[in-house]
């Protein structure tokens, strides 16, 4: 598989880049497939033209690659232009594996903070000049960097499914069976003692955000204090699944904020290695459980960048309405949770999710699934919608989405405590939303216009006619209205798909596959989801694995923002500023 | 505008919502009985329902598509006997969590592989009910079952389904899925074509 890696066809510099190799010479070099390998000693220097000259100012995914047989890992770039919009600008930088140092650029674009961690926490790339280059998810205690090609996870089994053991032979013993206590646990339950264990792994954490030793936060009225150190989370109601947040406090006031996640992680990625392309589809459903439709148009647009394929006309429109269904629903939803959070407690969320009940109604019919709907394939969907199907989401769209949206907004838009509570809080500018990587309804609440559904369209919709809808202040309150004003123009996108829909059709380009070819190459997908920008990088190497697949994960970068937002705002605020962010931790922690 | 409008303007909705609760109960609580599915889509469709969001599991069960899926099964044919499958190993190829394992048949004197499984295994504590199986199966033999209710006491003699506990009739499985009675005619032929091979 290596071999095809090698004699991979290199790219062709497109003029920008013919531009940045006329002028750093050597230092830039066409790289397989696409993009330009910059040198690790002008990797800054380039990076920083990159963003100032050629205005590519929106790092979106950074991530690691192994490639074990040519003896590098690289990092893949993809950076876009936020006024120009099209497609990414892309720029890998190598390093050895046995010293494998690559320079820092969280100094041209903030958003590479959490990104870098990732790759090294996957990896173990040494970002040279990260301020705080920890594993992020992985706990710190963890051996050995599990992405890498050469790790094997307990249990392993082979390196690509399927596995030989499952067909015909059938000599499949669970893992449970396997080891010695019959259950999956690696030390004896019955002498396994919790008081005599002390993790060491926390250490790092608190000195990077305890106030040092002997320092007084100073005096209130004749009393000395001092600032203390909170953890809000891993269980709290408030932090969207298992999230922590550790606070440093001066009184009600954030001086410190630092988000520790991965609670929920199962290496999706390494998962998604081991799978052939078409058993990764429904484990992409796992990533945002709230907008599973939303995760499969992303892998879907992915895949067949790759493989070159098309829907047909009628499957492109079942695509949209499956898309802006999953919209509207994690817009209404996210009004719910966002009440919920300033303590309006469960009667907004519950008039959300009612409707939310309606739609997942129609993706049960279609796909067969609530939630984990599994509905794409590459060139196509899985089944038609019926009549019944079409009926039912004409009411909705027609009739009971507009009329529950302006009673949602009826009941919170112009709520005196919730306005109270949500103007001027967690603000985040305009310049720092574009540096830290922020997307979707947080990116444009900060009166950033950009949407990747106009930006770089794909599948239909630059044959839909809609608004981006953008905030002017940033902050929670003007999330919420980006939100409220999206449900309407996803509404709208609604009616024009439906009215556009051919009434019969294929929906299935070609003839459906459970194991294709998918040619060797590289391949950035990337659609809107609800939350924000959802991207996925491929690289496949012909075989029907994918050799590496990342995933631009929405909320874990949007997570990055969420320091610059709290600090110096009150611990309540943090909370709602935490909840305006609307994430959801499947997705965080992959 | 005066300060506390918006918080009226709230309530109101509220006040909306809990009375549609009495209204829809009141509507439902004469008409029909409960548990009488018909009924309770007609409450719980998009067209009425209003207030009343849940329903009463487990005295009352919602009815689910005919595309829902939970676990897979195998097909029989309920006349003669035959069981549909051909051990082909595409369903085990084609899981995602691997959570399939087939043991090929095969002729006692020639050694040559049978198109019928012996064993067919079905690990419920792993199966992510993707229904994959069921779409990719090239005869029709493995479909998407629909009992939920399927917790248990013990894993391993409850949820690590075989063979024996897989195979269904073919009355039960167009019960469930009658729009597939046409459909399949083509395949069925085919996988007793493969049989008789």
């Amino acid at each position: 598989m290596a071999e095809k890696t090698t004699s991979a066809p290199l790219a062709q510099l497109t003029p920008e880049m013919q531009q940045l190799k006329d002028r750093f010479g050597e230092a830039i070099q066409p790289a397989e497939y696409v993009g330009i390998v910059i040198s690790n000693e002008k990797l800054v220097e380039v990076a920083r033209v990159i963003r100032d000259e050629l205005g590519y100012n929106y790092l979106s995914s950074l991530t690691g690659v192994d490639y074990l047989k040519e003896g590098y890992f690289e990092t893949v770039y993809h950076a876009f232009s936020i006024e120009k919009g099209g497609g990414p600008f892309v720029f890998k930088a190598r390093a050895p594996r046995d010293n494998p140092v690559i320079p820092s650029v969280t100094s041209i674009w903030r958003s590479a903070d959490f990104q870098e961690r990732e790759a090294y926490d996957m990896y173990g790339i040494q970002y040279e000049g990260h301020p705080d280059l920890r594993r992020i998810l992985m706990w710190e205690g963890f051996e050995g960097y599990p992405l890498r090609k050469d790790w094997k996870e307990p249990y392993y089994e082979e390196d690509k499914k399927p596995f030989g053991s499952r067909w015909p032979g059938g000599h499949h013993v669970p893992a449970e069976e396997r080891v010695q206590y019959h259950d999956n646990v690696a030390v004896d339950p019955a002498t396994f003692n919790p008081e005599t264990y002390t993790p060491e792994a926390e250490q790092l954490l608190y000195t990077g955000i305890t106030p040092i030793p002997g320092s007084s936060s100073g005096t209130v009225e004749g009393i000395h204090t001092d600032a203390v150190v909170v953890n809000i989370g891993p269980q709290h109601p408030s932090t969207h699944g298992v999230f922590r947040m550790v606070v440093r406090l001066n009184g009600e006031q954030v001086e410190g904020l630092k988000p520790v996640m991965g609670y929920l992680h199962r290496n999706h990625e390494k998962i998604g290695e081991r799978n052939t392309f078409v058993q990764n589809m429904p484990y992409t459903d796992r990533l945002d459980y709230i907008c599973s439709m939303s995760n499969n148009f992303g892998y879907a647009v992915a895949v067949e960048k790759l493989m070159g394929v098309k829907p047909p006309e009628r499957a492109e429109h079942i695509r949209v309405i499956m898309a802006e269904l999953t919209r509207v629903m994690n817009h209404l939803a996210f009004c719910g949770f966002l009440t919920n959070e300033m303590g309006a407690f469960f009667t907004p969320f519950i008039y959300a999710f009612e409707e939310r009940e309606l739609i997942l109604d129609l993706f049960e019919m279609a796909s067969g699934s609530r939630m984990m709907c599994n509905y794409f394939r590459f060139g196509g969907v899985v089944r038609d919608v019926n009549e019944d199907f079409m009926d039912r989401l004409k009411y909705l769209v027609y009739e009971r989405l507009p009329r529950k949206t302006d009673e949602m907004e009826q009941l919170i838009t112009t709520n005196e405590i919730v306005r109270s509570r949500s103007i001027g809080c967690g603000v985040l500018k305009p310049e720092d939303a574009i540096s830290l990587g922020a997307a979707g309804p947080l990116l444009r609440a900060s009166g950033v216009r950009y949407d990747v559904r106009k930006a770089e369209p794909y599948g239909i919709y630059d044959r839909f006619d809609f608004d981006i809808v953008t905030g002017t202040n940033g902050d929670v309150y003007d999330r919420y209205l980006v939100r409220i004003g999206e449900v309407r123009q996803s509404l709208n996108i609604l009616k024009q798909a439906i009215e556009q829909m051919p009434a019969t059709g294929e929906i299935q380009a070609g003839k459906k596959q459970y194991q294709m070819r998918v040619p060797a190459g590289q391949a950035y997908g990337h659609v809107e989801a609800p939350k924000g920008e959802l991207g996925f990088y491929l690289v496949s190497d012909g075989s029907p694995n994918p050799y590496r697949y990342h995933v631009r994960a929405t909320g874990f970068i949007n997570l990055g923002t969420l320091e610059t937002m709290s600090v110096g705002a009150k611990i309540a605020d943090a909370i709602i500023t935490l909840g305006s962010i609307d994430t959801t931790m499947g997705e965080v922690d992959r | 505008m005066s300060y506390g409008l918006g918080i009226a303007k709230g309530m109101w909705v509220t006040l909306q919502h809990f009375v549609d609760t009495y209204i829809q109960d009141a509507q439902y609580l004469f008409r029909s009985n409960k548990v009488r599915s018909s009924k309770l889509m007609e409450r719980q469709g998009p067209k009425n329902a209003r207030g009343l969001f849940t329903v009463e599991y487990p005295y009352e069960k919602l009815p689910m598509s005919e595309n829902f899926r939970m676990i897979p099964f195998l097909v029989y044919n309920s006349q003669t006997g035959q069981e549909r499958c051909t051990s082909c190993g595409i369903c085990a190829k084609v899981c995602p969590p691997q959570c399939i394992w087939i043991v090929r048949g095969a002729d006692p004197e020639t050694k040559r592989p049978k198109p019928e499984p012996v064993e067919f295994v079905i690990d419920a504590t792993i199966c992510m009910s993707c229904g994959s199986c069921a779409e990719f199966c090239p005869f029709d033999a493995i479909k998407m079952d629909q009992n939920y209710e399927r917790a248990a006491y013990d894993r391993w003699g409850e949820l690590i389904l075989t063979k024996d506990m897989l195979m269904k009739p073919d009355t039960y499985h167009y019960q469930l899925h009658p729009s597939a009675k046409e459909a399949e005619a083509a395949t069925i032929a085919k996988s007793e074509k493969a049989k008789n091979r």
